[in-house]
């Protein structure tokens, strides 16, 4: 089973809460996904809304675990802060480490990130680190205490699966017993299999699923794609070869020239 | 005293992070607080000043990715 800082997860799908078209589509999905960890943010709260009051029921109502995000960070101060605040509200050590580098791809700014890091593991966070396929930045979050890394597969949002299937494998291949949860960027189900085939131990999904046509379907399908991308994993996969090898014995082959 | 609460100029009342948002509607409302960019924490707004020109945001759980 996976483990993630000592809390065993059955499902290695997470979902992200964000893009639904409503609050049931949302309920739906999540109980589609089989996920058992959902992504959440803070924002600000209006005192005659209160429409976050509202949302947070409605998570409470789903039992799963949240990990709350700190999306839109720009600094190392502005996640610092988010951090505690989002430890105050959702109870939890858990964070998704966001610190944004980049307005157009979202690029983390892995200087600010392993900086944010190192002092949050220091107050006794559990930090996921939203990182690139970097793998001396990865060392330096190791460092700094992280014990999981997300690595992106894209930018946010774009749906374009692994840019950088190699430096995803050289990370599994470095880091053998970190937990790599992909992060950001997958659009279809195969893409999470691939993650998973690959070795990485869990996808975060959101917007393939949320802005799907029918986000529930949609929702199954990964959970669908990550149990079998995992179970090919353990399975072990052939190499890939550039010429033909009969599958068919070639030995006994009548000769009806 | 106007204080920034979410990016609004408001005139509260009173003075105290606390009961500042309870006259703002946040009464028993799961928030977190941050004055200046500081974390406040729950047990610390009662006792907490506010000043003029102070910036206070109130975050509440949301949808996130």
């Amino acid at each position: 089973m996976l483990q993630l800082y000592g809390v065993g997860v059955g499902s290695r799908l997470l979902l992200g809460t964000a893009r639904y078209s409503s609050p049931a589509v949302l309920t739906e999905a999540v109980r589609a996904s089989r996920t058992e960890i959902v992504t959440v943010s803070l924002r600000r709260e209006s005192g005659g809304e209160r429409s976050g009051q509202a949302f947070w029921a409605l998570i409470r109502e789903l039992n799963v675990r949240v990990l709350p995000n700190t999306a839109g960070c720009h600094s190392v101060k502005e996640a610092v802060t988010t951090a505690h605040m989002a430890r105050e509200v959702f109870g939890t050590p858990w964070i998704k480490l966001e610190v944004i580098g980049e307005d157009d791809t979202l690029q983390p700014d892995v200087f600010g990130l392993t900086e944010a890091a190192r002092i949050l593991c220091a107050e006794g966070f559990e930090v996921f680190p939203y990182t690139t396929e970097d793998l001396v930045v990865a060392e330096r979050l190791l460092a700094a205490g992280c014990r999981v890394l997300m690595p992106w597969g894209a930018p946010i949002g774009s749906g374009r699966g692994l840019n950088n299937l190699f430096g995803l494998r050289t990370l599994r291949a470095h880091f053998a017993g970190v937990a790599l949860i992909i992060d950001a960027g997958l659009g279809v189900p195969s893409h999470a299999a691939q993650a998973l085939e690959t070795g990485c131990d869990a996808v975060l999904v959101n917007t393939a699923v949320a802005q799907a046509g029918n986000p529930v379907l949609m929702a199954a399908a990964f959970a669908q794609a990550v149990e079998a991308g995992r179970t090919a994993y353990e399975a072990g996969a052939i190499e890939a070869r550039d010429f033909a090898s009969p599958s068919t014995p070639v030995v006994g082959t009548a000769f009806l020239r | 005293m106007r204080i920034l609460v979410n990016g609004v100029w408001r005139e509260p009342g009173a003075a105290e992070l606390g009961a500042v948002l309870e006259e703002f509607g946040y009464r028993g409302a799961v928030v977190s607080t941050a004055v200046n960019g500081e974390f406040v924490a729950t047990e610390a707004r009662a006792h907490t000043l506010l000043a003029d020109g102070d910036r206070v945001e109130v975050l509440a759980p949301m949808q996130g990715g």
